[in-house]
């Protein structure tokens, strides 16, 4: 085949996809559909997967040191915590930082609730603050860091808290959201292919009797193929680029809508951080279902 | 040109379509293939241009052995063949010069020799005013001239028509009938099977008749000799 063949064969596919008109609607439409489907159910995992890091990543031990622990040994106690290879960060949080900071927590409104505690009748012990680096080994450093208290006469740790019970719980949710999610895309990438190249085989069918008489004049099965490859290929890039669009402007307007609301508090992946990946994985399946869905369906007719 | 010996072809559902044809085309030969319906003439038609292989015998076209083609092969003969049919077989939505240019768009020909032959064989035809027009935007007899021209576009040695004026008027038909002499004139070797008592009768040619599967009659300048 010579290049000017090939600007042929392109110049056919583009045509055809004109020339096909309500056909190729309905294969673009068909591809649109699946892909958005497809594509509003990668966002919500992305998110779902994105709140479920940032939930892990949250988990902290809370060290409640027994009252009047002395600077020396609390400074010992934070170095031995410190030096355990699986705790990312230790910061000591005074009772008096403490108090300020369940101040804040409780915003303007109900403020004045610890009106008539200060520094001297302050309810709260002194606590170091731990982080660990793999946040499902936090209830194992939490039991390790209680058992300090048998190398210490003064028993210098009053309570160890990470929210036992309800941390196993989140973990267990974000795996499974995980699982469920990746099997999801899956088999609805699956379903999309499939319902993608049967439309795309019933537009064929209509031509079945076209590409017969292609072959009674001596066109080779090459020469039929190419067209219809990049008639696939373009139906599959139009839908796809329809469908990114599509997801840019619902998710954009989705995101800009819950963003600013405080009593949602949710943080939503913004589009510029994934938009590559989605028109990457969206563009790629439509060009692949659409060159697939078409060289299958012909090769049944190419046959003399 | 034309050469088959012994041909016999059963199809799967057990009809013996052609049983022991041997028969001699000659170059630039006009033959008409008469018989009643289902007697295997348009079986006779679709060996030649090698759409079914026989289920026994030897076929050859223009030098090559059609019944051994291998697939591959047979649309670099289908390129020395012209066919034309009873329902014309257009493209659809593409115009009547693209219909004709595809043919040439196949063997790779240059955009400016296509464009020069396919105005070429549509003057011939006498269509060369309707070249943008869809099939559907023409009569029959017109869609018929433009399945010839693109039959002959390229050339090709032998011309197979199957009842080419099947679905037409009298009248058409017979600018159809003179158009084919031309070309035959011009030196192409035309097979054509037909109903039309008429044309035979009027326009003499070689007629072979076909009746259950055999050759039964063989005549130069022969009569259509059927009273349907």
């Amino acid at each position: 085949m010579n290049f000017k063949t090939f600007l042929r064969h392109m110049r056919e596919g583009f045509r055809n996809v004109f020339r096909n008109g309500w056909m190729s609607v309905a294969s673009i439409t068909s591809i649109v559909v699946s892909l958005f489907v497809l594509g509003v159910f990668i966002l919500l995992v992305l998110n779902v997967n994105a709140i479920a890091d940032k939930a892990d990543s949250q988990v902290q031990i809370n060290v409640h040191l027994t009252l009047n622990t002395e600077q020396k040994l609390r400074e010992a106690l934070q170095n031995e915590i410190g030096s355990m290879p699986e705790v990312s960060k230790i910061e000591f949080i005074s009772k008096d930082q403490g108090l300020q900071e369940f101040r804040d927590s409780l915003g303007e409104e109900a403020a004045d609730l610890l009106d008539g505690f200060d520094k001297d009748n302050n309810p709260l012990p002194d606590t170091l603050r731990v982080e660990v680096v793999q946040p499902t080994t936090v209830p194992f450093v939490a039991e390790k860091i209680l058992a300090l208290n048998g190398t210490h006469a003064e028993k210098p740790i009053y309570k160890v808290k990470y929210g036992k019970g309800s941390i196993e719980t989140l973990f267990k949710i974000t795996k499974a959201v995980r699982n469920i999610g990746f099997i999801f895309v899956a088999g609805l990438a699956l379903m999309s292919m499939f319902l993608i190249s049967n439309t795309i085989r019933v537009t064929i069918l209509a031509r079945r009797k076209e590409i017969g008489i292609m072959k009674l004049v001596g066109a080779t099965n090459y020469f039929i193929r190419w067209p219809f490859f990049i008639e696939g290929a373009l139906i599959g890039f139009i839908g796809s680029m329809v469908t990114v669009i599509a997801l840019y402007i619902g998710y954009g307007s989705l995101v800009a809508s819950v963003q600013g609301d405080p009593m949602l508090g949710l943080q939503l992946i913004a589009f510029e951080d994934i938009w590559l990946f989605l028109c990457g994985l969206l563009v790629g399946l439509g060009v692949t279902i659409g060159v697939w869905g078409s060289t299958v369906s012909i090769r049944k007719f190419l046959k003399v | 040109m034309i050469e088959m010996q012994d041909v016999w072809k059963t199809y799967p559902n057990g009809t013996h379509a052609l049983q022991g044809v041997s028969v001699k085309i000659d170059r630039n030969e006009f033959v008409y293939i008469v018989g009643p319906s289902g007697a295997g003439k348009s079986t006779f038609m679709k060996l030649i241009y090698r759409e079914e292989v026989p289920t026994k015998g030897q076929i050859s076209v223009g030098g090559f052995n059609i019944g051994k083609l291998k697939p591959r092969k047979i649309p670099y003969v289908r390129r020395n063949i012209g066919v034309v049919f009873q329902d014309f077989r257009l493209l659809p939505r593409m115009t009547a010069f693209e219909n004709v240019a595809f043919a040439m768009e196949v063997i790779e020909a240059p955009k400016k020799v296509i464009k020069k032959r396919v105005n070429e064989v549509l003057d011939l035809v006498g269509l060369r005013n309707k070249a943008n027009r869809e099939p559907s935007q023409l009569s029959g007899g017109e869609q018929q001239r433009i399945a010839i021209a693109r039959a002959i576009v390229n050339s090709p040695s032998v011309i197979i028509a199957d009842e080419p004026t099947g679905n037409l008027d009298p009248e058409t038909s017979w600018g159809i009938m003179q158009l084919l002499d031309e070309i035959n004139f011009r030196g192409t070797t035309i097979v054509m099977a037909t109903h039309n008592r008429d044309i035979v009768n009027k326009m003499r040619k070689r007629v072979l008749a076909i009746e259950n599967g055999n050759i039964v009659r063989d005549q130069a300048r022969g009569e259509y000799g059927y009273e349907f």
